[in-house]
């Protein structure tokens, strides 16, 4: 399997989660984009709507994150949102 | 003589009120300067994936937007005052009104005006008092910044940036606040926030990675740096509320510790010279029975 996804949800006075994922699926403004390891540097801007979050841990999160962006690089996702907080 | 004593007393009970009040408001300082740095390095994630952001993508594309070029005629500078909400925190408030005002009389110098932003009650007050003129301003939760605030401030001074001249826009959009430094040092820190010089948050970090990977823009460049600007503007806004927050309570602290310590002074020189009236007082007394009972004796 490839190496995984460094991932981190940050809002503006908060890290909300961090840790390590097979696959982040996003919904930017153009429609949703999943990003698996290897991805190219990528800086999407998020339309209203849910991230999941496939954790390695077997773990599946959804977190809330309007009105934000993301950016990958090296296998490095950070979805950042003024507001964004977990769903479960 | 009795009276001198009724006077010292009355002074040592009021210096030890004025103890109490002054200890307790430094303890509670004290632990809310934790709290305060807490959430300015909770912050901190988000500000740097801002920064880098904004940073690639300045970098990458050669797009000219408005919140990022020099203006060729600077006509109108905006500051931002940071202050307090509340007094006895020593020189808080002060030494960030005074930087603003030398800051306002260089740009006048330069042939710009100046308007003002105002944060905190202290400024408010301020230019109430001197009957001065401010476009905007904000009081409560100085303490405890919400990001709401930052919000509003930020949309306010971008509307302001981009009106033109004639509508009553700014060219130029300074901030002034303190920065927390460590408990006993807090400087006043003046920061041009636009047009926007990007600067990286932790240059250490950048050095290992100095030229950032070509990104993909989703839509495009444009629209990415056009949405993520104003981001940037609120999120240093933000920084400087959560700096100034922390540096006020750790001012506070220091004020506050100083005072007691005056307090503990005070008390203790009343103390001496209250031993020292009683003492006087109650010779007096032996000497008055004593001289009496001697007048009574001789008068036999």
């Amino acid at each position: 399997m490839a190496k995984p996804l460094t991932v981190s949800v940050v809002s503006a006075d908060q890290q909300i989660w961090s840790g390590e994922a097979s696959m982040v699926v996003a919904k930017t403004v153009e429609g949703e984009i999943g990003i698996l390891a290897g991805h190219e540097p990528l800086l999407a801007i998020l339309s209203a709507g849910e991230v999941r979050v496939n954790a390695t841990s077997g773990e599946r999160l959804v977190a809330r994150a309007d009105d934000g962006f993301l950016s990958v690089e090296n296998d490095t996702v950070t979805i950042v949102a003024r507001d964004a907080e977990l769903i479960k | 003589m009795g009276a001198q004593l009724r006077v010292y007393r009355q002074k040592i009970r009021s210096a030890q009120t004025t103890k109490k009040i002054t200890r307790a408001m430094e303890l509670i300082s004290a632990s809310r300067i934790q709290k305060a740095q807490q959430r300015v390095a909770a912050s901190a994630p988000y500000s740097r994936a801002i920064t880098r952001a904004v940073s690639a993508v300045a970098t990458y594309s050669n797009v000219d937007h408005p919140l990022t070029s020099e203006r060729e005629k600077l006509d109108t500078a905006a500051i931002v005052v940071f202050t307090s909400d509340r007094g006895l925190a020593g020189a808080f408030s002060s030494s960030i009104l005074k930087e603003a005002e030398q800051l306002a009389e260089l740009l006048r110098s330069e042939g710009k005006k100046v308007v003002f932003y105002l944060l905190g009650r202290k400024a408010v007050g301020y230019f109430s008092f001197r009957k001065r003129a401010s476009v905007a301003s904000w009081t409560g939760g100085t303490d405890q910044p919400v990001f709401e605030t930052a919000k509003e401030i930020a949309d306010a001074v971008v509307e302001a940036y981009n009106l033109d001249d004639e509508e009553g826009g700014v060219d130029e959009i300074h901030l002034v606040y303190n920065r927390f430094v460590s408990m006993v040092t807090q400087t006043p820190e003046v920061v041009r926030l636009l047009p926007l010089e990007i600067v990286e948050g932790e240059a250490t970090e950048t050095e290992s990675h100095e030229v950032y990977p070509l990104y993909e823009f989703e839509p495009d460049a444009e629209t990415v740096l056009d949405k993520l600007l104003p981001i940037y503007v609120e999120s240093r806004i933000f920084n400087a509320m959560l700096q100034s927050a922390a540096a006020e309570h750790a001012a506070r602290q220091k004020a506050m510790k100083s005072a007691s310590d005056n307090a503990d002074n005070l008390i203790r020189d009343y103390t001496r010279l209250a031993n020292n009236a009683r003492q006087t007082e109650i010779t007096q007394q032996i000497s008055e029975i004593v001289g009496g009972a001697d007048a009574l004796a001789s008068a036999k």
